[in-house]
């Protein structure tokens, strides 16, 4: 027998139902559960070589492995939240062992009750607007009946109209999305903003203005999503992106509480 | 505009930028007792030059 690769344990989330019994993790290991104070911790064996402290900072520079890993992360999590509520742990958190798993459900077990039961029944929804793409807005302004101000003067003035017409559009657009952002949340338990998202990382088209998420019942998604559409129709100046469902990553920092 | 029907959790098509967005940044975070959490590590840092480097390689004429 060879010696055995040293490990760390990943944990993916914490939940109080049973969990699926073959779930595959980030490092291709069998996902199982450590239990303490009527929870579940989710875990997986993960090999130090790639999962430790210095092999983690390397590795999470490496898109091609963040991107896996991400998605066998969020498999797993997304396996368990259809079993029953659960709350998600942030990517890349790996113990020494099972007796520290079981020390963290010891010392925080209230804020884990206290999310899961926040969590129970809801659902998030991702939500991102664009600022919409603005015909030319210089038309109008190049069609003006030339007056006797020489042509610097009138490339001037048509410059400050597009400006003027470019910033009221984006004037129209912020007004927009603060009333969708409040039609929204009011539909929902909790919401809350993320950064907008780079265009060049996200190769969308248009300027995000909005990139938020909701914690909605499950008995109102419907008639959240069809909210977001109708949002999306009454505002010219943006437009919407409804994502999800997702775990409810977003709410679920115990760090606040 | 998209499918005013939700659809069901484990039929999710997801773009990696919303995913990081939740995984990075959301979650809960533990500390104390682990190896490393990404909450240690400068989090902007990393989905910015891993995600930047992907995007260049992509773009190898860039002015």
């Amino acid at each position: 027998m060879t010696e055995a690769t040293p490990t760390g344990v990943w944990l993916y989330a914490v939940t109080r139902e049973p969990v699926p019994g073959e779930l595959t993790g980030v490092a291709g290991e069998g996902v199982r559960v450590v239990e303490g104070h009527g929870l579940a911790a989710v875990v997986g064996d993960v090999p130090l070589g790639s999962f430790g402290e210095e092999a983690l900072r390397r590795n999470l520079e490496d898109l091609d492995w963040l991107s896996t890993v991400a998605r066998a992360h969020d498999a797993v999590i997304g396996a368990v939240v259809a079993r029953g509520p659960a709350v998600p742990i942030r990517l890349a958190t790996v113990y020494h062992d099972d007796d520290r798993v079981r020390a963290v459900l010891d010392e925080r077990h209230a804020e884990f009750a206290h999310t899961l039961d926040f969590v129970t029944g809801r659902t998030e929804w991702g939500v991102k607007a664009y600022l919409d793409q603005q015909p030319e807005p210089d038309e109008s302004a190049a069609r003006a009946p030339a007056s006797g101000r020489g042509a610097g003067t009138a490339y001037l003035a048509r410059r400050r109209a597009a400006q003027t017409s470019r910033a009221e559009a984006e004037d129209r657009a912020r007004e927009q999305v603060i009333a969708v952002h409040n039609r929204l949340a009011a539909l929902a338990a909790d919401a809350c903003t993320h950064p907008p998202q780079s265009r060049a990382l996200a190769g969308h088209h248009g300027q995000m203005v909005l990139n938020a998420a909701y914690l909605v019942e499950e008995s109102a998604a419907r008639g959240f999503a069809a909210e977001v559409a109708r949002c999306d129709d009454e505002c010219a100046a943006i437009r919407l992106q409804l994502t999800g469902p997702w775990p409810p990553y977003s709410f679920a920092s115990l760090e606040e509480s | 505009m998209s499918e005013p029907v939700p659809a069901h959790l484990a039929d999710r098509q997801i773009a990696l930028v919303d995913l990081l967005d939740r995984v990075l940044a959301g979650g809960v975070v533990v500390t104390g007792n682990i190896t490393l959490s990404i909450a240690d590590v400068d989090l902007v840092h990393i989905s910015l030059r891993a995600l930047l480097s992907s995007v260049s390689a992509l773009r190898p004429a860039d002015g």
